[in-house]
């Protein structure tokens, strides 16, 4: 069994820093991972993208052309990748910044405004932490208890965010079970 | 100790702290410039020396002096840059001194591109520079394997005297994949007092060493070849490492593939296998010493009709499986390269229209 996510934004959205998590929380569950970053000559406000494989045996192909999931924070990302998922998976979308939803029918689309959630939680960079917790809660692809314990680490050189993003990582499990 | 997730650049940085190495000399390049990021502030935490040459040409000098005076000590760089060592690197076999040089391979010729190849094969197997001279060449297929290659590459670097290649590319060395970092793989430095330049003051004997590259005297040159072909031979007696792939089975095709490259291939291989398709894959670990009779033996079985070379180049390393198979099987090719990347798919309609 493998799954392979794409996370997809711009620069500075915090893209890489969410598909990191994921993979972390996996490989602590004991999973293969792999997380593989796009880094290609990219203009400025062009789309960042970055693809996480979770698999329960050694990874072959780290080449991914058509994701399980679908994690897309802007508007170029969603119109970029929306059709490149596999039927059953699942678009997240950021409607904060995304005011239209995919065509697809095959797909589950889970549409949530990370933005104007993680401003009301405190900073609006912690969007990308409202986005990865809401998709994991979706998804069930790691343990959420696990997942929160690897953004407090990530953050543990940084004491005063740490409130912020646990705030942001608990408004996104919230709107994930109710969306 | 606990697996830790880590990019391929900064795992080949932790590895050489791992291995004992204090000196590592650079110079920034796409897409390996984390290798120096990170041993710039991890090394002087080690009493190590970072230290950034003003060019790759001032870096393998650098590196061969570091090399001559005994020192365990590494250089990254990509393509290009490797092209502006490969004059050092020529001088630094020749005056047999061990030192690892790390090829995180982009796309060329030229400057190519910042994308993933395996462009390099030839340079890194077949000299690169001038004269007869061989690298040891490592090739790691992910980033577990780039760190047990690293810590091996300085061993082996003094066991021959000889400078050893990781050749990665870009994927390796962006990508992030759970590592660990082996105890057992680190080494004792050998004792250099007979031939480096490391100082009388701590020595017995009052031999003076010279660590040089000059044998104007036609037979001292010749000597010193010898010396060199008698250490290739070694190395391909003792060092080949290789890695087979499904290849228990009645196999109709045999895949050569390296680093990257294998791994979609592994994913083909499975793919097939679900259609009842069975087809194996050798992948050399070492390119040089190439598994020889490993690749004559695995074309020859009888289920095998024939042999095919994958790689991110225009065809390289398909010349060593021709070379290898002597005619006992076609041998066929395909490739791409640029950072264009062959799918599982397409691998697959390549391997049936062999059948």
């Amino acid at each position: 069994m493998q799954t392979e996510i794409k996370f997809a934004g711009f620069g500075g959205q915090g893209i890489l820093l969410s598909a990191k998590l994921l993979a972390y929380a996996a490989m602590k569950q004991g999973s293969f991972v792999a997380w593989i970053p796009s880094y290609g000559p990219e203009m400025r406000g062009g789309t960042a993208y970055c693809t996480v494989v979770i698999s329960d045996r050694l990874i072959g192909s780290p080449i991914i052309k058509n994701p399980t999931h679908l994690v897309a924070m802007n508007r170029p990302s969603l119109e970029k990748f929306e059709n490149d998922v596999k039927p059953g998976g699942i678009i997240f979308i950021n409607s904060s910044l995304i005011p239209v939803t995919s065509q697809r029918t095959d797909v589950t689309q889970l549409v949530v405004p990370v933005n104007d959630i993680a401003i009301k939680a405190g900073s609006v960079r912690a969007a990308n932490i409202v986005a990865l917790s809401a998709f994991a809660a979706k998804s069930k692809l790691v343990d959420l208890e696990l997942l929160k314990e690897c953004v407090k680490e990530e953050f543990a050189a940084k004491p005063k965010i740490i409130p912020l993003n646990m705030e942001a990582f608990d408004q996104g499990v919230k709107i994930a079970q109710t969306a | 100790m606990a697996k830790v997730l880590m990019k391929g650049n900064e795992a080949i940085g932790e590895a050489a702290i791992r291995a004992g190495c204090k000196n590592y000399f650079a110079y920034p390049i796409t897409p390996q410039s984390e290798v120096a990021e990170y041993l710039s502030k991890r090394l002087p935490e080690e009493g190590g020396v970072f230290l950034q040459g003003e060019s790759e040409v001032a870096v393998g000098y650098m590196i061969f002096g570091a090399a001559g005076a005994g020192e365990r000590v590494m250089t990254t760089s990509s393509s290009p840059g490797i092209s502006l060592m490969s004059e050092a690197l020529s001088y630094i076999t020749a005056a047999q001194c061990p030192a690892v040089f790390v090829n995180i391979m982009r796309g060329g010729p030229g400057l190519g591109g910042i994308l993933p190849s395996q462009g390099d094969y030839f340079q890194a197997t077949k000299g690169g520079g001038h004269g007869d001279y061989h690298l040891l060449v490592l090739a790691p297929d992910g980033v577990q394997e780039a760190v047990e290659m690293t810590m091996q590459a300085f061993t082996l670097a003094e066991k021959y005297r000889n400078p050893v290649m990781i050749l990665g590319d870009g994927l390796i060395g962006q990508m992030m994949e759970p590592v660990e970092f082996p105890d057992d793989l680190k080494t004792e430095p050998t004792n250099k007092d007979d031939w480096a330049t490391n100082g009388m003051a701590h020595r017995k004997s009052d031999k003076r060493n010279l660590v040089k590259s000059l044998f104007l005297d036609p037979s001292a040159l010749n000597n010193n070849n010898l010396v060199l072909k008698a250490k290739y031979e070694q190395m391909k007696k003792e060092e080949v490492q290789y890695e087979l792939y499904n290849a228990d089975t009645d196999y109709q095709v045999l895949i050569t593939s390296y680093g990257t490259m294998s791994r979609v291939c592994r994913t083909s291989i499975d793919m097939l296998k679900s259609e009842g398709i069975e087809t194996a894959m050798l992948r050399p670990k070492t390119l040089f010493p190439f598994p020889e009779k490993q690749v004559f033996d695995a074309a020859g079985k009888q289920s095998c009709k024939a042999v095919i070379s994958i790689e991110m180049s225009m065809g390289q390393m398909v010349e060593d499986v021709e070379r290898c198979v002597k005619g006992r099987r076609p041998v066929e090719f395909y490739g791409e390269c640029g950072g264009e990347i062959p799918s599982p798919e397409k691998i697959i309609e390549i391997i049936k229209a062999l059948l």
